[in-house]
């Protein structure tokens, strides 16, 4: 008996020393889910690090704020620079340590604690077959004789809704409300998130739809479809980007720091232009899928920084709003 | 004990998100108009769709044909149907670039505007209030019916005498049923209002939960639409009025034979509107269906597992808390209506906020989800069980107790048999309604564990669209099967 | 048998008074116009309404807050004594047991009410599809299988022709006295009251009197009787 028990214990013993460790990644619904860059991250890393990823899907933010130092996660994913000025303030991250000095994306990142993994700028997609002369500058929709209708997203539900409102702003600033409430005579309709939006957009319900400059990838990658655009803008587009950082309360954090740093590996960036369909942040062009490569870019790249997008929202959600409602 | 669980998980989870507060700084004018439009568009709904349901329905009571019965169990879809895509349904018809439009030749009918909020709950919810005003018109014993043709009564008299009575006791709760659901409906509301003009306060609570991060906000608002909901909860429960019908002996029920041109163009001009978008999805998604990954079917799956045991939950507390209403006292059916009031958002952050200390909320993200939808359907349950048992008790409960047929025999004997009905068709919307139901989910969400409604908004992310239609088409065939199944069960042998 | 001391009941401006003994074995008639209380008087006897000062005893057993299951009587109402989703079978079942689980003796009880009332033929049957006549012998069956020492009954024959009334009367008769039961018998028709019962309450505004024997009664019949009548 005496034996039975020793020989248990040691493998008990043993297991726990050859258990691997576990990391904990916090991520978006979207990014998680099969269709997402999510699944192939997880293959690559548990390739490199011997140890165990382990993804909890759900919205980032809410759980953040809930769980606040007593979060289970290492690595938090999916952020954007629309709440980091809220996520920073829970004082929960710890610098990443990584090299921004050469990043692929067209705005200087010095950030020491989020981490750029991918970036698009909002763009309005059109069907090129139907539309023939689409707007070539924000002051052209906005002006337009003809009938165009556009779907948008609503900024207080939606990250692209709320990238929308301050992409105007961004351009016409004082002068955003007047902006608004030109744009409102053009919207069909403003739903929840973007996937109603997108949905309705692909059934021809309407003649824009708010969306991403990336968007057409997805199209002519996937589905050999090379009817949707993008309008690109001359005054520039809102610059869109995805972060990501590390617990300072991390139990794994040479773990943590590994990923950060795989975050920027040529791996993991090759897997974002198809995974999620966007631009991978640290890829050189040459190695791009050449779709990506070919798709129309704005010549200008309008951005706030997280101090600005935090004291513009509200106000100019209000000035949305307003001009919305008349 | 039942009533105890609702409230303690209702004001429990508010409570958790309360703690939450960080002060109060009164309501803002958007917040408002958000109140008053909440309350609108709910109220013109809720009446529209119970004022078209009456004559539908009472074209069905009096009509037979062939398929009548599978007619009335389609006819119940548009209601169990997930939000996204029941929207996508409604535009495909009524859009811009929809059917109508095409056959019209212009667009010219925008259905973008309160209008279109409404045309969207009156197409959500007059399903549901014609088949509870069909269950009130069979309540009304067949002897009385042979009583008015023997004395020559006209379809004027009918009503008057007979349908008029029952109408006035059944139409309160059925309005407030629809009332709640339109108040927590904000998907619809948003995409087909049009704009933000179109805000309800459901969205303010998402929004402030979502993009805020604030929760003493949603806490807030959701005390307020608590509020709002109980309100009118108490108005309808103390309004209805209890008929009181001598019970019959189940014989026949009599066939019109007056005015059934006017029936049939009811039952048509409701199917077509019904049916349409309905079939539109079909038409759209069907392409999509065969491309579906296997991963999807796991998730339907578990959706129906879950489906399954939320629905058994929620018909054994529904009937126990349905036999606390009619054994002692109406008030308990406010309990009964606290689960619509409340958020699923706020129920779902409220259990995460208490449990995440102590068990990783992954793990019992299904068992929430079970809870949590069976609580959500228990208001529609006891609608349509509650009534029925009462008229039961009515009829036959003095009898019942000089036999002493009391408790487990007592169930057996009389309430089962003669509830089959309504607990069948509850049971069959209960069931198709946790299908569709993508509430609580948001925070709990395991990647490995998803549920079919996930995987349809996962696809449209990812913009797979004709793959995202296919799995609703699927979730629409699941729903409708699992549906009809426990409404035909409930209707065999059953007396309604 | 049955006595009511000094019991009280009103609602509204109804008020009903009742104080009187009932011996074991007795067959008694309740007349009384429409209105007078008989049916009041009933449910307090039957369990369903609660007096509200006075006390009741049915076999010396104060049943004054006991409710109508409580209590060791049968009641067969104006209708509604069936169960129309329930055969005569079960219908009749539910005398002995509620949750009709009978064994071999309650089986032989059973069978014996059956023939006895004359409904071997329908025992498969349900309530909706048996005559009139037919449905009082299912409730009179049951209250054959019921070990009950009283039996209530509510004008239970109104329905039926002057025939069948007499029939099922007579039924009534031979079964209490198989039985050993103590009958109350409510009823506005004198004549009913007539062919079988020694004893009659008369029930009036509110007044109960005490029981008298019927024969006199109507040889002599007091003031209100005669108008009555």
């Amino acid at each position: 008996m005496k034996i039975l028990l020793s020989i248990f214990f040691t493998l008990v013993a043993a297991s726990t020393a050859f258990a691997k460790p576990t990391l904990t990644v916090y991520a978006p619904d979207y990014f998680t889910s099969e269709w997402g860059p999510g699944p192939k991250i997880k293959q690559a890393f548990e390739k490199i690090c011997d140890c165990d990823l382990f993804y909890v899907s759900g919205d980032l933010m809410p759980r953040l704020m809930i769980e606040g130092k007593r979060t289970k996660a290492d690595v938090v994913i999916g952020l954007n620079t629309d709440v980091t000025f809220k996520a920073r303030k829970l004082g929960i991250f710890e610098a990443h340590e990584q090299d921004t000095s050469s990043l692929s994306i067209p705005i200087k990142w010095d950030d020491k604690i989020f981490l750029p993994f991918d970036w698009s700028h909002t763009a309005f997609i059109y069907d090129n077959t139907k539309l023939k002369n689409p707007p070539k500058s924000f002051n052209e929709l906005l002006n337009s004789k003809d009938d165009i209708k556009v779907i948008i997203q609503d900024p207080r539900t939606s990250i692209s809704g709320l990238a929308l409102v301050l992409w105007v702003k961004s351009i016409y600033g004082s002068k955003s409300e007047e902006a608004f409430t030109k744009l409102a005579s053009k919207v069909l309709t403003v739903t929840k998130g973007w996937s109603e939006s997108y949905g309705m957009f692909t059934q021809g319900e309407a003649d824009m739809v708010l969306s991403y400059t990336t968007s057409p990838a997805y199209h002519i990658i996937a589905e050999n479809d090379k009817s949707k655009s993008a309008a690109i803008f001359s005054e520039g587009h809102y610059f869109f980007t995805e972060l990501a950082a590390m617990t300072n309360s991390s139990k794994e954090p040479e773990l943590a720091k590994e990923f950060m740093s795989f975050i920027l590996s040529e791996t993991f960036q090759r897997m974002i232009p198809t995974g999620n369909w966007s631009f991978p942040s640290k890829l050189d062009r040459n190695k791009l899928p050449d779709e990506f490569v070919n798709l129309p870019m704005p010549k200008k790249v309008l951005f706030y920084t997280e101090e600005e997008a935090q004291k513009y929202r509200d106000i100019v959600i209000q000035e949305w709003l307003t001009a919305f409602q008349k | 004990m039942v009533a105890s669980f609702l409230v303690a998980v209702t004001v429990g989870t508010l409570i958790a998100v309360i703690c939450r507060i960080e002060g109060f700084s009164g309501l803002t004018w958007n917040e408002w108009t958000a109140i008053r439009f909440t309350f609108f568009q709910s109220f013109v709904s809720a009446a529209v769709s119970v004022l078209l349901a009456i004559p539908v329905s009472r074209a069905f009571f009096r009509q037979d044909f062939i398929g009548r019965n599978i007619l009335i169990t389609l006819l119940g879809a548009p209601f169990i149907l997930p939000v996204i895509v029941a929207i996508l349904g409604l535009i495909l018809v009524f859009g811009s670039k929809g059917i109508l439009s095409q056959l019209m030749g212009f667009s010219a009918f925008s259905i973008y505007g309160v209008h279109g909020v409404i045309l969207a709950h009156v197409f959500f919810n007059l399903p549901l209030a014609t088949r509870l005003l069909l269950q009130g018109w069979g309540s009304i014993p067949s002897e009385q019916f042979r009583l008015g043709q023997s004395l020559s009564f006209s379809p004027f008299n009918f009503f008057m005498h007979l349908e008029l009575p029952m109408l006035c006791r059944v139409i309160p709760g059925v309005f407030l049923i629809i009332f709640l659901i339109c108040t927590t409906s904000f998907a619809v509301a948003l995409t087909l209002g049009g704009g933000p003009k179109a805000t309800t306060v459901e969205l303010a609570i998402y929004q402030a939960f979502r993009f805020d991060f604030n929760l003493s906000r949603v806490a807030i608002l959701s005390i307020i639409q608590l509020l709002m909901c109980g309100l009118i909860a108490v108005l309808s429960i103390w309004i209805a009025f209890p008929a009181h019908y001598e019970g019959g002996l189940d014989r026949v029920r009599p066939i019109a034979t007056t005015g059934k041109i006017l029936d049939f163009i009811c039952i048509t001009c409701a199917t077509i509107f019904l049916i349409l978008p309905l079939a539109m999805i079909l038409i759209r998604g069907s392409g999509g269906l065969f491309l579906l990954p296997q991963s999807v079917m796991f998730s339907a799956l578990r959706s129906i597992l879950v489906a399954l045991a939320a629905t058994g939950l929620a018909t054994i507390m529904t009937l126990y808390l349905a036999s606390l209403i009619v054994y002692s006292s109406k008030v308990y059916e406010i309990f009964g209506y606290l689960p619509i009031a409340a958020s699923p958002l706020v129920l779902g952050t409220g259990l995460y906020i208490i449990f995440y200390n102590w068990i990783d909320p992954g793990k019992i993200a299904l068992p929430s989800a079970i809870v949590i939808n069976a609580m959500m359907c228990i208001p529609f349950s006891l609608r349509i069980i509650t009534p029925a048992f009462r008229d039961l008790e009515n009829s036959f409960g003095r009898l019942a107790n000089s036999l002493n047929l009391v408790g487990w025999s007592r169930f057996r004997w009389l309430i089962w048999p003669r509830l089959k009905g309504p607990i069948g068709f509850s049971a069959g919307l209960s069931v198709a309604l946790s299908m569709g139901d993508l509430g609580v989910i948001v925070l709990f969400s395991n990647p490995n564990h998803s549920t079919l409604p996930m995987e349809i908004y996962r696809l449209m992310t990812a913009y797979r669209m004709d793959e995202a239609f296919g799995a609703a088409l699927l979730l629409l065939m699941l729903s409708i099967s699992l549906f009809w199944i426990f409404d035909k069960g409930g209707r065999i042998n059953a007396i309604t | 048998m049955l006595s009511l001391k000094s019991v009280e009941y009103s609602v509204g401006e109804f008020k009903l008074k009742a104080d009187f003994e009932i011996p074991r074995l007795a067959k008694v008639a309740l007349i009384g116009p429409s209105g007078a209380g008989k049916s009041t008087l009933f449910s307090l006897i039957s369990g369903f309404l609660k007096p509200k000062s006075g006390s009741i005893f049915i076999d010396n057993e104060d049943v004054t807050t006991k409710l109508s299951n409580q209590r060791r009587v049968t009641t067969i109402f104006q209708d509604g004594n069936l169960f129309p989703h329930l055969t005569v079978k079960r219908n009749i079942s539910l005398g002995l047991r509620p949750d009709l689980r009978l064994n071999s003796e309650q089986q032989g009880v059973l069978d014996y009410a059956i023939d006895r009332v004359g409904l071997t033929d329908l025992v498969d049957r349900k309530p909706g599809s048996l005559s009139g006549g037919q449905q009082s012998r299912v409730s009179l069956a049951r209250a054959l299988v019921r070990d009950c020492p009283l039996l209530l009954l509510d004008e239970p024959f109104s329905a039926l022709g002057p025939s069948l009334k007499s029939d099922m009367i007579e039924l009534v008769d031979q079964i209490s006295n198989e039985k050993k039961l103590t009958v109350l018998f409510v009823t506005h028709d004198p004549e009913d009251a007539k062919k079988i019962c020694d004893l009659s309450i008369i029930v009036s505004s509110g007044c109960v009197s005490s029981p008298m024997a019927t024969k006199e009664l109507f040889e002599n019949p007091p003031e209100i009787l005669r108008d009555y009548l």
